[in-house]
């Protein structure tokens, strides 16, 4: 929980890993490239005195976790978006196994999404099947330009993927998060492309697909979906740390989710340990648009709306119990939450 | 004896397809060397990972580049720090195309690909343009009834028209103003409607354009202040 200026916040981390990239760990130049390529984004975008040395980035402990999402960080609860990533290291990079040492320590304060393979075919479905029901997955983190075997990535509509999604709708995991790219099957085609989420979230309006780093660096064919698709929602990831960095991007980049998107879909994230969630949660509710002409026509960004980013779109996902005095102020006076749903439709 | 300065401005015809700057702006020429009639050109990129494709069209694009500069009998191109390094060089080297260098990972060449990114850019180039006029007293209907030919000289209206000539599409003085990335007049009641996607596209390119720039700095410790932050 935040407070400022008399306005409280509950905080959900949508996005959080306990990664381990440590030189033991590490399978090859790729994984060496992945963590180096990570700790750039760390760098370049945080404040100075939140850059850590690499040797720590590369793994850190589960206390130095904890201390800052909770103690200092303001997070209320953190979603675990597991990141197998077999190919590069190996006992994976941030798996649910290793995820769920933390959610068995502290319950309450974490929630770990599971994952799937789709190219692992009928064995991988029923080995999934029997995972989620093991760990009452509510939803899974799908990241498509996983490498497996000689395969450099897959469409969220290819066959296996969408028995899967089929699975998901039937165990009830209704949250799909969608990291893209960057896929490099077939390499000649745009490897952020965004296509397949719109096809997908077409066919399971049950589902809803949360991708990850509002489509970056396809912001405005992420936009475009999320305008036809009532349950593609944004995870911001990766766009919260512009605030500090590149403040006008920042504001210009949120100012498009919220008239595309609209401010019950977009869901604040860290991504740590790429970002410490402290400074961004604080500089987010400081937040307002630069004076210039250039942000005339972006609307207010209000305490409720903040509210909801920061944590009670991702709550209401989740099935998160907010305290009473956490909730929208003004939700009783029709200023709340207005998502359409959309009717199901054939397949 | 070949210049250096030729090289580079050779080189500054090169364009990141995704980000629609010259690789010389960008700081992806990480060096030139001459040595008699033969060039060498170093590139590197902002991260690891970067798309290949647009890794290999950069690097085919910089031999090409090179080799276009009178003098010139051979130039060799070197990628450095990339997952696909190895296979870029040594397809660029033989002058092998897309699918042959990446033998089993592709299914075309990357023509489809480079004009999508034309387009994007396109559009983006004419939202900055439109909005110039419209700070200069513009209306929306005004912009709708404008021609080509009505355009005052500046350099962003230059970038506009270069790109939408690079597309094949028409730039007669009495062609209309603004068209959609096909090349068709946007009816005045659409005007605002397109300004407004064109805005969130511009917005996405000119940001990956920014933060491709602070990871090369972070990857590579250059000096200088990062230009204006966006």
């Amino acid at each position: 929980m935040y407070e400022k200026d008399g306005e409280k916040y509950f905080v959900v981390d949508g996005h959080v890993h306990y990664w381990d990239a440590s030189p033991e760990n590490t399978a090859n130049k790729y994984g060496e490239g992945f963590i180096k390529c990570f700790y750039d984004y760390h760098k370049n975008l945080s404040p100075e005195e939140y850059i850590w040395p690499f040797e720590k980035y590369r793994k850190y402990s589960a206390e130095e976790m904890m201390h800052d999402l909770f103690e200092v960080g303001y997070v209320d609860v953190a979603i675990f978006q597991s990141t197998y990533l077999s190919d590069f290291y190996h006992n994976g990079f941030n798996t649910a196994e290793r995820n769920s040492i933390l959610k068995e320590r502290h319950p309450d304060k974490f929630i770990v999404n599971g994952s799937f393979e789709p190219r692992l075919g009928e064995a991988g479905l029923e080995n999934f099947e029997r995972q989620a029901r093991e760990q009452g997955w509510q939803g899974v983190k799908l990241y498509t330009a996983e490498w497996h075997e000689d395969s450099k990535g897959w469409k969220l509509d290819d066959y296996w993927s969408l028995k899967h999604l089929e699975k998901c709708a039937e165990l009830g995991i209704k949250n799909i998060h969608v990291h893209k790219g960057p896929t490099i099957w077939p390499l000649n085609r745009d490897s952020f492309d965004v296509a397949d989420v719109d096809r997908v979230a077409s066919m399971y309006p049950e589902l809803n697909f949360i991708v990850e780093h509002v489509g970056l660096p396809r912001l405005e064919d992420f936009c475009w979906i999320g305008t036809q698709e009532p349950n593609v929602y944004g995870g911001l990831a990766v766009a919260m740390p512009f605030i500090y960095a590149k403040p006008r991007y920042f504001a210009q980049v949120l100012g498009e989710l919220l008239y595309w998107l609209g401010e019950d879909r977009l869901l604040f994230a860290s991504d740590y340990a790429l970002w410490h969630p402290k400074w961004i949660v604080e500089m987010f509710v400081d937040f307002e648009y630069p004076g210039d002409a250039e942000f005339d026509d972006y609307a207010e960004v209000t305490p409720d709306i903040k509210r909801k980013i920061l944590g009670l779109n991702a709550a209401r996902l989740y099935d998160i119990e907010v305290p009473e005095e956490l909730q929208l102020i003004t939700a009783d006076q029709g200023t709340g939450f207005d998502v359409e749903e959309k009717p199901a439709t054939e397949r | 004896m070949i210049e250096r300065e030729k090289v580079l401005d050779a080189l500054s015809g090169v364009r990141d397809p995704e980000l629609d700057e010259p690789i010389t702006d960008l700081r992806f020429v990480a060096g030139v060397e001459i040595s008699g009639d033969e060039v060498e050109v170093r590139l590197r990129l902002p991260t690891y990972f970067c798309a290949p494709n647009f890794a290999y069209l950069m690097a085919a694009d910089a031999k090409a580049a090179a080799l276009s500069v009178p003098g010139v009998r051979e130039a060799r191109v070197r990628l450095e720090d990339h997952f696909t390094s190895e296979e870029i060089n040594a397809g660029i080297a033989r002058n092998s195309d897309f699918e042959e260098t990446f033998t089993g990972l592709a299914d075309g060449e990357l023509d489809e690909l480079r004009e999508l990114f034309r387009r994007k850019a396109f559009v983006a180039r004419g939202e900055r343009l439109f909005r110039e006029l419209m700070r200069e007293g513009h209306s929306p209907e005004d912009l709708a009834a404008l021609r080509v030919g009505d355009l005052p000289e500046s350099e962003t209206a230059q970038k506009y028209l270069e790109r939408r000539a690079e597309l094949g599409l028409d730039v007669s003085p009495e062609s209309p103003l603004v068209v959609d990335p096909e090349g068709n007049r946007v009816p005045e009641e659409a005007v605002v409607a397109h300004l407004r996607f064109a805005r969130m596209t511009r917005v996405s390119i000119e940001g990956n354009a920014s933060l491709c720039r602070g990871l090369l700095r972070t990857r590579y410790g250059l000096a200088g202040k990062e230009e204006a932050l966006l």
